[in-house]
């Protein structure tokens, strides 16, 4: 087979991955082609690259498409328009309603707060999951310097944002490098920092990316150590095998750098 | 003491109507293109699906019934007759989608820029009614293939190379305005 031959079939097996990209993006592939598909973009840049465009337009117009909001005053007049209208006194009856809705309520917030929890777990085990492959990895870092002003724009045109790291002259840390990472499909920073032997990673990605605390809250997850912020739109995660105040001072050095951009 | 058949109806009809207040005015808005016609449209929809409640299935999809009956009152109003005169009669919609490459200088890296929502935005409104309103159901509405293909009452192979269509129209739409503004 010549050259020619074999580009112009690969370029045919692209277009066919391809035309069912925006099925599997919506979600509307079946299982096995889904799975098929999952495979082929691991080992493809370009049609993965191709699948990261696509979703940061569908992201892009559900944002913009959800532009209009109604009035309150519309909505209240639409409200008693339709609502229910008791013709007798029903004190008795709305009490009922409202225990049932006050048990309702304690359920749906339970069963909220449980799902809230467990998304939260399995975030936290993929960070765990990128942080001890990164380190396994013979190559942990795709851009190595201890400069930040090495490092910070060699993200450019990589990730979909841009971050501040801090100046870490009179500390103890040292930048090793940092590599783009992947959650969900979605671009983030993974810096990789270092305190005595120990290897701390700090990822980066849009706020949006997952419905954690809004507040800075510290965790555990297997064992590890991590402290999480948001700030200015992204989240911080800051992880690993070190001592709780080590990650704290980290994170605080981070979160002062964050602020001042 | 017992509820009246017809209050009890519009308890469960604005138990599952008023959850979708905010996003069926969206759209409302998205196809009129005009705040006081959306609200009239929104309000003749809830009107209507409340007196239509008696025929709706109970345990069928509610989202999809009560988004066919504000599409249909806007397709028979003034605003959607106009729209609907710029559909082209002949379009083959169930043939072939030429999937193109997205080049790594499209938009798309640029829209995550908040700064250019509006220019996303302004191509959304530009784009031909049947691009727009399939293009909104599935990417904000987040509707399954199933339920738009209910909705608008056309076959899911129309609604896969419509909404294919209708996205690449929009992403030119966006490249153009891009090359425009410089």
């Amino acid at each position: 087979m010549s050259t020619d031959d074999a580009t112009q079939q690969s370029g045919t097996q692209h277009d066919q991955w391809r035309a069912q990209l925006d099925r599997y993006l919506d979600g509307e592939l079946p299982a096995d082609q889904m799975r098929a598909l999952d495979a082929h973009l691991r080992s493809c840049p370009a049609c993965s690259a191709d699948a990261l465009a696509r979703v940061q337009f569908k992201r892009a117009v559900k944002t913009a498409g959800a532009r209009f909001a109604p009035s309150a005053e519309f909505r209240n007049r639409i409200q008693k328009k339709i609502g229910a209208k008791p013709g007798r006194s029903w004190t008795f009856t709305w009490s009922l309603v409202g225990a049932f809705a006050l048990l309702l309520i304690a359920g749906l917030l339970t069963a909220y707060q449980q799902r809230r929890n467990f998304r939260e777990q399995q975030f936290y085990n993929e960070i765990a999951d990128l942080h001890v492959s990164t380190l396994a990895s013979s190559n942990p870092v795709d851009v190595i310097s201890t400069d930040r002003h090495t490092v910070k724009p060699w993200f450019q045109g990589k990730i979909p944002f841009t971050f501040n790291l801090p100046e870490l002259q009179n500390t103890d840390f040292t930048l090793v490098g940092g590599r783009v990472t992947y959650l969900g499909q979605v671009p983030g920073a993974h810096l990789i920092y270092q305190i005595r032997k120990h290897q701390i990673s700090v990822f980066i990605f849009p706020e949006d990316l997952v419905a954690l605390h809004t507040t800075p809250h510290d965790a555990k997850a297997h064992s590890f150590n991590l402290h999480t912020f948001a700030q200015d739109g992204l989240r911080y995660i800051v992880f690993g095998d070190v001592a709780r105040e080590d990650i704290d001072k980290l994170s605080a050095m981070l979160q002062s750098a964050a602020h001042s951009s | 003491m017992c509820v009246s058949a017809d209050a009890q109806q519009r308890g469960t009809f604005e138990e599952l109507a008023m959850p979708l207040f905010n996003q069926l005015y969206n759209f409302a808005h998205w196809l009129a293109q005009n705040r006081d016609e959306a609200e009239d449209l929104v309000q003749e929809t809830y009107v209507k699906a409340l007196r239509g409640f008696a025929t709706f299935q109970q345990g069928t999809n509610f989202r999809a019934w009560i988004y066919r009956i504000l599409r249909n009152t806007f397709l028979t109003s003034r605003t959607g007759h106009k729209a609907t005169m710029t559909v082209p009669l002949n379009e083959d919609e169930d043939g072939p989608v030429v999937e193109a490459a997205t080049d790594t200088q499209t938009p798309e890296a640029i829209l995550i820029d908040r700064d250019h929502q509006d220019l996303l935005q302004s191509a959304l409104e530009e784009l031909p009614l049947h691009f727009r309103e399939i293009v909104l159901l599935c990417d904000v509405e987040e509707m399954s293939y199933q339920e738009m293909a209910d909705l608008l009452g056309i076959p899911i192979g129309t609604v896969m190379s419509r909404l294919s269509r209708g996205r690449a129209a929009l992403r030119a739409g966006v490249q153009q305005k891009l090359q425009r503004a410089g």
